[in-house]
């Protein structure tokens, strides 16, 4: 039989595009932000990242041995490490940090069935798990490159914050959230490969400025919707969170609802919860609602109407 | 102005470069030629030689086995040395006559029924039936099924789908340079059946020569025009080609006459012209055979019946060992496992690759990017049908509008998680549609 040819279903080409490569690419958009991270944080940031990093890593390695699968070469797990270190403070315990990267990929992700079943952002959930965990250690911004409350914190009691320090991310808060610029050259270059499109991050910005101009009692003021807008997590989220393939719905309408959801929740959180920020809860919140957007909002095949007959016979 | 087209598609590498300068090539048949009975859509054609017969090019072999049907002409001169079954293509064996070339090439004679302007609608449509012809873009549709819809007044438009936008495919490119003036005459011939339609030569516009060409052709004929379409796969297809056209969709359950269009491809409707302005059945068609496994691509005037292995020898054998060979383009076509298989009227090309980059993948989990869904001509969202196959969900795979999956590719084209999503949606629609037919 050796002269026959191999067979497969056709197409017999494929685009170069990888899960890899996509993760790559990724990783590559979030240097500038982590970048940014240790020159304004110090070293410890860097030793933060690599941490997470090694943790997150080195959880899916073990389940891929005891699962006999492994799977850490697709990146995920990179993605996944950079994403929590960047979402930590400098001054976390590095034991907490680790623990925080073991439950991302260990709890929210292995368990569910691994790349692309986890119904949460892992590295959000991880985030939330912490703060919860150990709510002192996972908000306490002081460190040597900034002391005192956070642009949000001081916001939200009324006090005047400088948005072009927030901007440059000249501020206290998470390593990898305080640079506007940083994280926006980031999501340009996603952009630019066709990795993201603005449809989650537009409406998510959109309707929080809207929502916070509403309703957060200082009107349409430009220096305070900017000062929101530079503040917290919110770009992080909405470039890099929210956008996560996994966990957001894969309909173009669902990813418009699934924005302006989340626009709306990281607004009422910011303005009436009992923290400044709120971005984090939001996103989770909204993986949460996916399945019911997607429902939804699964588009009509060519050729029909919407509500019409769906097939012959 | 806005382009001509759809939404979704892809842009693949289109190989076109290795056999678009090359010249249609007759090349001889081999000693022997296999007719499958079922080379179209619909039901078999049935024998009417036996063992033994001697048979002439054009004689009549096999004759229709319906309305839905086409019959099979001899396209060498011979004997029959069977009627039994033969693998084919898809690696199915079909019920096949088998005739033995004598190198002689006696044919029965060539002579149109009557001048065109004395013919009737019925007439032509009868010659066309006679003649064998189907859909020679891959489908195998009857035409003459195709040119009969209820009402005939209602068609607006006949488009002859010049799209040719599979990758490595140039035969159809070839046919536009060479024999314009046959396609423009058989156009014009199918124009006759629809008083009320205009003919419209729908060319991707990576031929801008053809479309040059075309357009000066028909400077003179009020109900022609050539619309240059963008280049995109699968512009070719014939919802997303009605579409780009004229704006009109249609879904799967409808008919391209639903919406006052009929389609059909160059070679069929060159094919036309000659069965009424020359009298000839279908007996040859044009095939390209290219890949980078191939000695020398081109483009061949094939005998209908001709083994591809006898093809690939004209056109020079492989250049090194391919890994895959395809009967057709690299997005539709079906892998061989073997080149002993007779051409048809459905074949278009024969393509070697050195490299199968397809076999050897190993599919990932859906991360769920979408990337399916936004390439999707038919608007579905593929992974989710892949979802709905795997596990045998017939009610949800309905539901996501399983059924209106053309085929194309797209999806597992794009996949960065090279799942084989078309394959997937491809065995469950078959699953379905058998089911339906009982």
């Amino acid at each position: 039989m050796s002269g026959l040819f191999q067979v497969s279903s056709n197409p017999h080409i494929r685009s170069k595009a990888t899960t890899a490569g996509i993760m790559l690419a990724v990783i590559v958009a979030l240097m500038p932000a982590a970048g940014y991270g240790i020159y304004h944080f110090g070293p410890r940031a860097l030793a933060v990242i690599l941490v997470t990093i090694a943790s997150t890593v080195l959880t899916e390695f073990l389940f891929g041995l005891y699962r006999k699968k492994m799977t850490i070469t697709d990146l995920s797990a990179v993605v996944t490490g950079l994403l929590l270190a960047l979402n930590l403070p400098v001054t976390i315990p590095l034991w907490m940090a680790a623990l925080g990267g073991v439950f991302a990929i260990l709890v929210v992700k292995m368990l569910f069935g691994g790349l692309g079943q986890n119904f949460m952002n892992p590295a959000l959930a991880a985030r939330c798990f912490l703060l919860i965990s150990f709510p002192t250690q996972m908000t306490a911004f002081d460190c040597d490159a900034w002391t005192g409350a956070t642009p949000l914190a001081l916001l939200k009691a009324g006090e005047q914050v400088n948005v072009l320090d927030m901007v440059w991310g000249r501020t206290g808060g998470t390593i990898g959230e305080t640079s506007v610029v940083a994280l926006v050259v980031g999501a340009c270059f996603l952009i630019l490969l066709g990795v993201i499109d603005l449809r989650i991050p537009g409406s998510y910005l959109v309707s929080f400025v809207l929502f916070v101009g509403l309703f957060g009692g200082r009107g349409f003021d430009p220096a305070y919707l900017s000062a929101q807008l530079a503040g917290g997590g919110l770009m992080l989220g909405a470039f890099f969170m929210a956008t996560d393939y996994v966990t957001r719905p894969i309909t173009v309408k669902g990813q418009y609802i699934f924005g302006v959801f989340l626009g709306i929740m990281t607004g009422i959180f910011r303005i009436f919860g009992p923290g400044a920020e709120g971005v984090s809860y939001a996103i989770i919140l909204g993986n949460l609602l996916v399945p019911l957007i997607e429902k939804f909002t699964m588009p009509v095949a060519f050729g029909y109407r919407r509500g019409g007959a769906r097939h012959a016979k | 102005m806005a382009k001509l087209t759809f939404t979704g598609g892809i842009h693949p590498y289109d190989g076109k470069a290795m056999s678009k300068d090359k010249p249609i090539q007759d090349i001889p048949p081999g000693a022997e030629l296999v007719y499958p009975l079922s080379q179209h859509i619909g039901a078999p054609a049935k024998a009417v030689c036996a063992k033994g017969d001697r048979v002439l090019a054009g004689q009549k072999i096999a004759e229709a086995g319906g309305f839905v049907s086409a019959p099979v002409y001899a396209s060498v001169s011979g004997t029959v040395k069977a009627v039994e079954p033969r693998r084919v293509v898809t690696g199915d064996m079909v019920m096949s006559i088998v005739v033995e070339n004598d190198g002689l090439y006696e044919d029965t004679g060539f002579y149109p029924v009557a001048p065109l302007e004395k013919l009737s609608r019925e007439e032509i449509l009868d010659i066309i039936r006679e003649a064998g012809i189907v859909g020679m873009g891959g489908a195998g549709f009857p035409t003459h099924v195709k040119l009969s819809p209820k009402e005939p007044k209602k068609i607006e438009y006949v488009i002859a789908n010049c799209a040719e936008c599979e990758p490595y495919l140039t035969s159809d490119y070839r046919r536009m340079l060479e024999e314009p003036e046959k396609l423009i005459q058989g156009l014009k011939i199918i124009l006759r059946l629809f008083e009320n339609a205009n003919g419209i030569l729908a060319v991707e516009d990576n031929k801008p020569d053809c479309v040059r060409l075309l357009r000066q052709l028909t400077r003179d004929e009020p109900r022609i025009s050539v619309k240059a379409l963008k280049t995109k796969y699968p512009q070719g297809g014939e919802r997303t080609l009605i579409y780009a056209v004229t704006g009109r969709k249609i879904n799967s359950t409808m008919l391209p006459a639903d919406v006052g269009c009929v389609v059909n491809n160059v070679d069929t409707i060159v094919a036309v012209y000659r069965a009424v302005m020359e009298g000839r059945p279908l007996m040859e068609r044009i095939i390209t055979v290219t890949g980078d496994a191939v000695a020398a691509p081109g483009n061949f005037r094939v005998k209908i019946g001709t083994s591809y292995q006898d093809i690939l020898e004209a056109a020079g054998g492989f250049r090194t060992k391919p890994e895959k060979i395809v009967c057709g383009g690299p997005m539709m076509g079906f892998a061989m496992f073997d080149l002993n298989v007779p051409s048809t009227k459905t074949s278009t090309a024969l393509l070697g690759l050195t490299k199968d980059e397809v076999s050897a993948m190993e599919p990932g989990p859906c991360i769920n990017c979408g990337r399916c869904a936004e390439v999707c001509p038919g608007r579905v969202v593929p992974s989710r049908l892949a979802d709905d196959a795997e596990r045998f969900e017939e009610q949800a795979f309905l539901d996501h509008y399983g059924m209106e999956c053309c085929e194309c590719g797209c999806c597992s084209f794009i996949c960065p998680a090279r799942r084989p999503l078309t394959q997937e949606i491809k065995s469950m629609r078959k699953i379905l549609l058998a089911k339906r037919k009982k």
